[in-house]
């Protein structure tokens, strides 16, 4: 058998009594005494979720809004990409490499029937325009869906209004749709539509974050609390807590260009970029004590003589 | 040869032989548990390594305690709430002297003499901390949590992790947060420590021929 290649060299010099498990008790109590005393003079940010009930009675008309962009397709949802939809050249790369669509789409989500048509659908007892605008959009041809839609999502756009007036055949049943799911929205009913489908037990939020994430009532909601991605947000905490500090290096390239410039390449692919960036940057903090240059900063900038210090006054560098 | 001495060195080629040679050789008691250290181990930044370990024993034992209470407890109750505070302020406390521990472990390159692997592992610590501290904001079941998975979502997708990690299915979080990285964390700190007793505490620069002599 071979010998063992890398005997374990021991301390030799001189030692001194140390008490690890003393020292371990100590810090444990420290630490929860530390613990129990932040607890009770600041307690723990709780902020309560938002709804899609509170959405819609909050912001008509970005609820509205977004539930027509569903139906033409253009809601941040719709048009994502990978893994939701597929959509041929989505998805954002690092250099040539695409790994969002090489992971492809293991999420399916079709925005317009998940959050519109299907809830529309589960209404109990629906009004006859409902049922009419329901059948009439079922009948139609994708491209005629898509062309109501547009021009319904064109029209709220332009009068900022919670349903657009003037011809009725320019935006087919879209109208009747879109009211009525705010209708359902407002009671609280198109909450548990979305999220559930047809689970009773529900523990994925796909949907529902997905829907809400295509307003901008919960990005508005966000900004007020400088949690924007833009505003270090990710590093930031609801209220005045401390926050995940630890994400500092990761939020800070969302903060100077090219990251944060969505016009350049890589700001469109920031978050592949970054991404990328940061395996990378972990990679090298693994690899530190290979690294020549970087392995070799603690000699050049000895603040170790500080921390050992004690040490060095009674024991001079060798060969000094 | 004497019983003691041959344990790390008994040839064999028993799995179980192995194991315990490659276990117990490098670790025997009195460097599991060594009641003196080398006369240079007098600084501060020596105590936030276990004060590390201390903030860790206080998030698992919160964490286990809101976790017999389910995920909503804490939104209503009173002593819910505080027990998530003490939750989210023994990881506060956690990170800050993880932080610490490693600029303190690069300034003394505590990587020298075959301690590589003890600074790989806490890097790796680092990493999936970072993780389980990722899902636990994701499973607040509150504001924060909508917001930071609503944002995540764009990162992890982007990179195709998303295919298999999906932010927004709360479940999902969940379980990987009280169950295996939670595991993770524990495994690769308990290595980390293990590595550190086996080898000893790094000696100062200049002095890693052991002997502790001036020349
Ligand atoms: C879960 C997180 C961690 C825990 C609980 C932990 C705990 C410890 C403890 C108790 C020690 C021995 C006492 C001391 O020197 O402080 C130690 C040593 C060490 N740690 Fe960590 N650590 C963690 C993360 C890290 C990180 C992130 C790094 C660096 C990237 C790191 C690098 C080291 C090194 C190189 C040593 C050996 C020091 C020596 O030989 O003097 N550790 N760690």
């Amino acid at each position: 058998m071979k010998s063992r290649s890398r005997e374990i060299v021991q301390w030799q010099g001189p030692s001194k009594r140390y008490d690890i498990v003393k020292e371990f008790v100590v810090a444990l109590t420290v630490v929860a005494i530390l613990t129990l005393a932040l607890s009770a003079l600041f307690s723990s940010p709780d902020e309560p979720s938002l709804t899609i009930k509170s959405w819609a009675n909050t912001s008509s008309e970005d609820f509205v809004l977004a539930a027509a962009t569903e139906l033409d397709g253009s809601s941040p949802s719709a048009s994502y990409g990978p893994p939701y939809v597929a959509i041929p050249g989505s998805g954002q790369k690092i250099g040539p490499v695409n790994l969002q669509a090489l992971a492809g789409v293991r999420t399916p989500v079709n925005s317009a029937n998940a959050f519109v048509i299907d809830p529309l659908r589960a209404w109990p007892n629906p009004s006859s325009s409902l049922t009419f605008a329901l059948g009439a959009w079922a009948r139609a041809s994708p491209d005629q869906q898509q062309q109501w839609a547009s021009a319904y999502v064109q029209a709220l756009g332009e009068t900022k209004q919670l349903k657009a007036t003037g011809a009725a055949d320019k935006y087919g049943p879209v109208p009747e749709l879109t009211s009525s799911l705010l209708v359902m929205a407002k009671s609280g009913a198109l909450d548990g539509v979305v999220a559930l489908g047809s689970n009773f037990y529900q523990t994925n939020y796909t949907h529902s974050l997905l829907f809400m994430g295509d307003g901008t009532y919960l990005e508005d909601a966000a900004v007020k609390q400088n949690l924007g991605g833009d505003q270090s947000g990710m590093m930031n905490e609801t209220g005045s807590y401390p926050g995940q500090a630890w994400l500092w290096l990761y939020t800070f390239w969302y903060q100077i260009p090219p990251f944060s410039n969505e016009a350049t390449t890589i700001g469109a692919n920031a978050d592949a970029v970054v991404w990328g960036i940061m395996m990378l940057l972990s990679l090298l903090l693994l690899l530190v004590p290979f690294l020549p240059g970087i392995r070799s900063i603690p000699r050049w900038i000895p603040l170790y003589r500080i921390i050992w210090r004690q040490w060095y006054r009674n024991h001079p560098m060798p060969g000094k | 040869m004497s019983t003691t001495k041959s344990v790390g060195q008994t040839p064999s080629t028993l799995w179980t032989a192995r194991l315990r040679n490659k276990f117990f050789g490098g670790l025997p008691p009195e460097r599991l548990l060594p009641d003196k250290q080398p006369a240079y181990v007098a600084s501060w930044i020596y105590v936030f390594g276990v004060l590390t370990i201390a903030s860790l024993l206080i998030i698992i034992a919160s964490g286990v305690w809101l976790s017999f209470e389910g995920p909503l407890w804490w939104h209503t109750s009173n002593v819910g709430h505080f027990v998530n505070s003490i939750h989210f302020w023994s990881v506060q406390l956690f990170f800050f002297s993880m932080a610490i521990h490693l600029w303190g472990k690069f300034w003394m390159s505590a990587w020298r003499g075959g301690r590589s692997r003890t600074w790989m592992t806490g890097v790796l610590a680092f990493l999936a901390s970072i993780g389980t501290a990722f899902t636990g904001y994701l499973v607040q079941t509150n504001f924060d949590s909508q917001w930071i998975a609503s944002e995540a979502k764009d990162g992890l997708n982007s990179v195709g992790i998303g295919a298999w990690f999906n932010v927004l299915n709360v479940g999902q979080a969940l379980l990987l947060h009280v169950a295996a990285l939670p595991l993770i964390v524990g495994l690769i700190t308990i290595i980390h420590v293990l590595q550190v007793r086996r080898r000893g505490v790094v000696p100062p620069v200049g002095f890693e021929d052991s002997s502790g002599d001036a020349a």
